[in-house]
């Protein structure tokens, strides 16, 4: 046989390989067709951080009740907040986005997928509220009250990373921003968080794991979010949460995607309802609507009076937004936590 | 992104010619060879290796490279720069080749006994060598929590220490060798270990220039599948290490932790240092084999 008839032989080969690799995967993707809305029925697609899924659920199944919301489906995408954002970008198909940083719904807006308006509403596009809260052992053996006692000698602290993590980042103002809340000035400020990175035992990826963290006697002191600690209280876990005097107020957004199937913007009105509220609350969020009916909220230090509102209670706009408080606090180049961590880091 | 680390398998070599041949469609292998080995079926087989090869790692690859190119020299060099990076690809890098010379050792060992000695429970443990891989790796991190954390049965606290990022790679990389070793030592022929000793030679000589010289190239391709598991986990270290900064934060870490800040640049930038690291690596361990088996 010669070079020639072989090298066709080879091609073809060759060839017919390629031809039936490229039909058994248009045969897989045909197969992933999605099928047709039943009669009826609308699909909508909530894509959110974890932490609120079971308030979301009971909220939905409030809003099938109504009118608008009786023949709506729902396909749910749950994980987090940063990574749930990036995937809405990349082509998640969403209706309803419920993250847990306004970051993460800026991001849509710089893609095009939310309206700009989307923080124009009366609750300015948040539709739940919680606090940093700093999370002890049962019973508080190390008497911890305040920011004040988490730099003193033997407190080992786990809060969630705040380089990998979002939603970390609400700990670490809290930490710095109670200083001047308190009457301290910046380089006071600077000073505690210092203190306070050298207390740090761990840095865990999420809020969850820096939760199991603690609970498994990594440290003692654990920086966490209050409806974290009191879900983490109604499914069983026995510990104790403080919630001091100077906190930050953590606010997580919702927002409707411009291409969103109208009912979305319905259910979104359902959420910032006061049934819609309601749910979150028994979960052990606050409410962003003033006049919710808080009931009892089992979990909470005092279940019949479960959300205080801290003397000296701040927010991000206090801090000077989330775009100025990304560039000051958490610039890998610049910012101040890198470098103190570089500094506690190095001295280690 | 890290995981595709992994999939750089051995022999290297092998891989990049597959790789320089994807466009003349395979009419490069065919000058080294004789033209007649390359019938119908087995041109198929190729068109469907390099196709399937260039979808799942040749082209995922050359994105990573692209996006990190983006920024030019300057994220490579920024990257590294970031003094926290830096300490974070070294620790890395550091655990990864301790890990992978005490399993060239703790491997080589284990696949010896197990093809060699008898012993009652033996099938047991060949089954359980493999569990760390079928184990979701968080669920291995918070085994060695439990066994090696502050509530630990045997006295000692190894979490968030560097201890942890040790004892976590050397969990999920300890079936490798074990069983790229293991298959070589059935079909070594125990005639010419006796041939030797008959010709005088002593056990440790046996060992030196009949046994090791053949397991070589098996044991350099597990430890290359070792390291390369190792530089790239993430999952196991989540509640072990604490990802403390400076300390014991891992590269795939600082990879995350640059995609959270929107840095997809520097986070390709990262992973394609790990990629080179992993290659440099590769290529050490098979010139390696390569001349332990010249030594014959």
């Amino acid at each position: 046989m010669s070079i020639r008839k072989l090298l066709r032989v080879r091609s073809v080969a060759a060839l017919s390989a390629v031809a039936a690799t490229v039909l058994l995967l248009t045969a897989c993707v045909g197969g992933a067709a999605t099928a047709p809305d039943g009669a009826g029925t609308t699909t909508l697609h909530l894509v959110g951080f974890a932490v609120p899924k079971e308030a979301n659920n009971a909220i939905q199944k409030k809003f099938a009740q109504t009118p608008e919301g009786k023949d709506v489906v729902w396909e749910e995408s749950y994980g987090a907040s940063g990574d749930q954002s990036r995937a809405v970008v990349n082509g998640l198909p969403a209706d309803y986005v419920n993250f847990s940083l306004e970051g993460d719904v800026t991001r849509l807006v710089k893609a095009g997928l939310v309206d700009e308006t989307w923080n124009s509403g009366p609750t300015k596009g948040i539709v739940s509220d919680s606090a940093v809260v700093i999370v002890v052992q049962k019973g508080n053996p190390l008497g911890i009250r305040d920011w004040s006692d988490l730099v003193k000698p033997g407190v080992k602290i786990v809060t969630p990373n705040p380089a990998s993590s979002g939603s970390a980042r609400w700990n670490i103002l809290a930490a710095y921003q109670q200083v001047i809340a308190n009457g301290g000035t910046e380089a006071e400020a600077r000073e505690y968080l210092t203190k306070f990175f050298n207390h740090v035992a761990a840095l865990p990826g999420s809020g969850r794991d820096a939760t199991n963290a603690f609970l498994e006697g990594s440290a003692n002191v654990l920086i966490s979010y209050e409806n974290e600690a009191i879900l983490a209280r109604q499914s069983g876990e026995d510990f104790d949460y403080i919630l001091p005097d100077a906190t930050i107020k953590i606010e997580n957004p919702g927002a409707v995607l411009k291409n969103a199937n109208p009912k979305a913007n319905t259910y979104l009105d359902f959420v910032l309802s006061k049934a819609g509220q309601e749910e979150f609350v028994k979960k052990g969020f606050r409410p962003v609507i003033a006049d919710t009916p808080v009931g009892e909220v089992a979990g909470a230090n005092d279940p019949a009076k479960p959300f205080p509102v801290p003397p000296k209670l701040f927010t991000i706009n206090d801090l000077g937004g989330w775009d100025e408080v990304n560039a000051k606090f958490f610039d890998e180049a610049t910012g101040l936590v890198p470098q103190i961590q570089q500094q506690t880091g190095r001295s280690q | 992104m890290t995981q595709r680390a992994a999939i750089v398998e051995p022999p290297p070599l092998d891989s990049a010619t597959a790789g320089a041949a994807t466009n003349a469609g395979g009419r490069r292998l065919s000058r080294g060879r004789s033209a007649t080995s390359l019938t119908a079926a087995s041109g198929l087989g190729l068109g469907v290796a390099l196709l399937w090869f260039s979808l799942l790692v040749l082209i995922p690859l050359t994105a990573v490279l692209v996006q990190a190119s983006e920024g030019g020299w300057s994220a490579y060099w920024d990257s590294l720069r970031s003094p926290q990076t830096f300490a974070a690809l070294r620790l890395t890098v550091g655990q990864a080749i301790l890990v992978t010379v005490v399993n060239i050792f703790m491997g080589t060992t284990i696949a010896w006994v197990l093809v060699r000695d008898h012993f009652p429970g033996k099938r047991v443990l060949e089954v359980i060598i493999d569990i760390p891989l079928a184990l979701p790796t968080i669920v291995g991190g918070l085994v060695l929590l439990s066994l090696y954390g502050p509530s630990s049965p045997l006295g000692v606290n190894w979490a968030n220490t560097p201890i942890a990022v040790f004892l976590a790679f050397l969990f999920v990389t300890l079936p490798f060798i074990v069983r790229t070793v293991q298959p070589v030592l059935l079909e070594l022929e125990p005639e010419v270990e006796e041939a030797a000793a008959s010709l005088g030679a002593t056990q440790f000589t046996i060992f030196r220039r009949v046994i090791l010289p053949s397991l070589a190239p098996a044991i350099a391709s597990g430890a290359a599948l070792s390291f390369c598991r190792a530089i790239s986990e993430y999952g196991s270290l989540v509640l072990l290490s604490g990802n403390l900064p400076y300390s014991t934060e891992v590269a795939s870490v600082r990879i995350l932790s640059y995609i959270e800040g929107d840095k997809l640049t520097e986070a390709a930038a990262v992973a394609s240092i790990l990629l080179i690291v992993a290659l440099i690596v590769i290529v050490i361990l098979d010139v390696i084999s390569r001349r332990v088996a010249r030594y014959a």
